[in-house]
């Protein structure tokens, strides 16, 4: 079992912590790990994404090929698209609809949508309307995660086991917020 | 065994805290920083108490771990590859020196300049400096070569270099650690003028370093860490993957069998001895190094004059630059190479800016206006966040060459008679590489406007700590800045005027005038109100 995932969005939307909850649900089961991410320079407001790996094998390079990402999870559309070059061909496309909207001209929002729409498997929610409904304004990002989680072949519980450790220095209410988000994205995916 | 998931970069600083360092010093550079920030988080270093502050700049950094190494105690010095040019002097001379306790020197590369304005392979100084490179290729082995660097350190009282890239410094997997170590006791050198490079004791200094060439070539030969795979039967091609390279081409066969030779290099000197047999058993040779192609031309050029073709950067069986990934190994292999749907036309870039609401957007706007009646091409600048001025809408400065070379171009130019000349330079970066430059313009009064952006951080990296914090016009008054010509505002959208009249009336000022527009970083002041909350 393997899963390769190019992870999307803008610095600052909390894809890192995306990965660190996958990370540890895989690290759980004993699996191996790889994760690249994006330091420095890049994070200032423009476009990042981070490579997770996961397998019950080791992991050779820490870069996914071009044309094996199982899954493209991106927390804005327009860099949903950006990685399509690494998708397989069965691959799944999980994005949020609401754009990040921080460059002089944003393309389209409608063909936007329409081209992720086009795509053989794909998943587009408003993740941070569903986040808002929620009350959980800043989990957008664990919103996204459990519209993703169906296609990470983990149970619910193992994410939400995940979440809480990964949430419980911040508190039992930050936790709860978070499962909320997660339930709320689960029913979506 | 309980795995820690750590970037290359924590395991080996915690692979440096486990191995028994007392002292970790460096200066902040992408991708290197993260390894001092995880010392400083780390409660084992509080608890021992291991030096773990900022150095004003790699040199300073390196100078203060050579000389932890003279106390006969464990130091490893950190940088970015560009940082290791900033250090190059203490670092040659270093090779001379050796080592009394164990000195290791982290560099972090960046090929494809993710995050730099150059892209160049420390391996060259390795090989420069004549001193054994240790180049990781996942982040186990980050953490074990701390280990085997300081062993082989002591062993031969030599500094040793590990070199890595960006791809592993930032790139998180289970890392495994072992036993603690206990740090060294302080013992003087055995030899009194190890460090004494007077040039009677430098000649000798040298014989010594080339004697021992030999040992550091056997060490290669026998190093655990280059793994030489000959029971493949296909002869007509044989592989040479250095670092991570080879989890690359490991990735293209997956769980099959790699079906030629392959040599994995991880430890330089290149092992000749095994080179040699490689060339001899195989019809050609395919090198793959993440980086410059150092080892193939070292193959292709000084030790062999054979005819055997040797593929690599330099022949085009692999892009001459940027980074490596297993796409173009899996082309120099002549493998199947996949690629999903190309990216879509409508997808617009988007570029790294600066931050809404940041300081150096109210610096930079007011600055264009002081400067509209003479036009563009005034202002030379550095290298950090406020490089980003550089892009629309601020389209503010047109030079981003070195740390600190603002200040020494923007004297040069009005050397030559360009009026006005501006220099932008951060606040750490002037901390880093202003000084000097300041202290030749203060000496010849060039007619120059220093505008050095005060953010209270070193704020491209992360938001780090750095030493000339708070005490900028002390040091500006010290250097022989008139106090009158260093101005001081806040950059706020409400002070444009107030900035605009600042910046006209020191352009206007015949010598060396300072400004200095103060107002924190918001990441800092982010970070800062969390702890408080």
């Amino acid at each position: 079992m393997k899963k390769d995932i190019i992870l999307a969005g803008v610095g600052g939307q909390g894809i890192l912590t995306i990965a660190t909850v996958i990370g540890f649900a895989a690290l759980k089961r004993g699996w191996h790990f790889k994760q690249a991410e994006v330091h420095g320079m890049s994070q200032r407001g423009g476009d990042v994404q981070s490579h997770l790996r996961i397998s019950d094998k080791p992991i050779w390079s820490d870069l996914i090929p071009f044309g094996k990402a199982d899954i493209i999870l991106s927390v804005e559309p327009m860099e949903a698209l950006r990685y399509l070059p690494y998708l397989s061909p069965d691959g799944w496309v999980i994005s949020n609809s609401k754009p990040y909207n921080n460059i002089a001209v944003y393309p389209d929002l409608h063909k936007i949508h329409s081209k992720i729409e086009s795509l053989k498997n794909n998943v587009l929610i408003d993740a941070d309307s569903i986040a808002k409904e929620e009350k959980a304004t800043r989990s957008m990002n664990i919103v996204m995660l459990g519209a993703a989680a169906k296609h990470l072949d983990f149970s619910f519980e193992e994410f939400e086991s995940a979440i809480q450790a990964i949430f419980a220095k911040k508190g039992e209410a930050i936790v709860e917020t978070n499962i909320r988000a997660f339930k709320a994205g689960y029913a979506k995916g | 065994m309980e795995k820690l998931m750590l970037l290359g970069d924590e395991a080996l600083a915690q692979g440096a805290l486990d191995a028994g360092i007392s002292g970790a010093y460096a200066y902040p550079g992408t991708p290197s920083t993260e390894i001092m920030e995880y010392i400083q988080k780390s409660k084992q270093a509080n608890n021992r108490n291991i030096h773990r502050m900022w150095s004003s700049n790699e040199k300073t950094a390196f100078e203060a771990a050579i000389g932890m190494s003279f106390a006969g105690k464990r130091a490893i010095v950190c940088m970015k590859h560009v940082g290791l040019n900033v250090a190059a002097d203490p670092f040659m001379n270093s090779a001379f020196t050796g080592a009394n306790g164990g000195l290791l020197i982290i560099v972090a590369d960046d090929p494809s300049m993710h995050s730099s304005q150059n892209e160049q392979d420390s391996r060259f100084y390795g090989k420069f400096s004549m001193l054994p490179v240790l180049e990781p290729s996942n982040q186990q082995d980050c953490y074990n070569m701390i280990f085997y660097g300081f062993d082989l350190s002591e062993k031969y009282s030599v500094p040793i270099m590990i070199r890595l890239t960006t791809r592993l410094a930032h790139s998180r997997a289970g890392v495994v650690r072992k036993v603690e170590k206990e740090e060294n006791p302080i013992k003087f050198p055995d030899d009194p003028n190890q460090f004494m490079l007077l040039p009677a004791f430098a000649r000798k200094k040298y014989k010594k370093l080339i004697e021992l060439q030999k040992a550091f070539e056997s060490e290669s030969t026998r190093s655990p860490f280059n793994t030489y795979d000959i029971d493949a039967k296909d002869k007509s091609l044989g592989i040479i993957a250095c670092g991570l390279a080879y989890n690359y081409l490991k990735e293209n066969y997956n769980e099959t069998d790699i079906p030629y030779p392959v040599l994995q290099i991880c430890h330089y000197p290149i092992p000749i001895e095994i080179v040699t047999d490689l060339y001899n058993y195989c019809d050609e040779l395919l090198i793959l190094e993440d980086g410059m192609p150092i080892v193939e031309e070292m193959i292709k050029g000084f030790y062999w004059s054979g005819t055997k073709k040797i593929k690599g950067r330099l022949d085009g069986s692999l892009s001459r630059d940027g980074e490596l990934n297993p796409n173009k190994v899996a082309q120099a292999l002549g493998l199947a190479d996949v690629h999903g749907e190309d990216i879509p036309q409508i997808v617009a870039p988007r570029p790294p800016q600066l931050c809404t609401g940041c300081p150096h957007a109210d610096s930079f706007l007011a600055l264009n206006e002081a400067l509209n009646e003479y036009g563009k091409g005034h202002v030379f600048s550095d290298i950090g966040c406020y490089t980003l001025g550089f892009l629309p809408p601020y389209n503010a400065i047109n030079s981003c060459v070195d740390m600190g070379a603002s200040i020494t171009m923007s004297k040069g130019a009005a050397d030559a008679g360009l009026f006005p000349s501006i220099a932008v330079i951060g606040d750490s970066t002037f901390a880093h590489s202003g000084l000097t430059g300041l202290l030749d313009c203060v000496y010849e009064k060039a007619n120059v406007v220093i505008v050095i952006l005060d953010n209270a951080t070193t704020g491209m990296t992360g938001g780090q700590e750095y030493t000339a914090a708070g005490h900028l016009e002390e040091i500006c008054i010290g250097l022989g800045v008139e106090k009158e010509h260093i101005r001081v505002f806040v950059p706020l959208k409400k002070n444009h005027e107030e900035m605009v009249k600042i910046y006209k009336e020191e352009i206007e000022y015949k010598g060396v005038s300072v400004i200095i527009p103060r107002r924190e970083c918001l990441h800092v002041l982010k970070k800062k109100n969390k702890l408080e909350d």
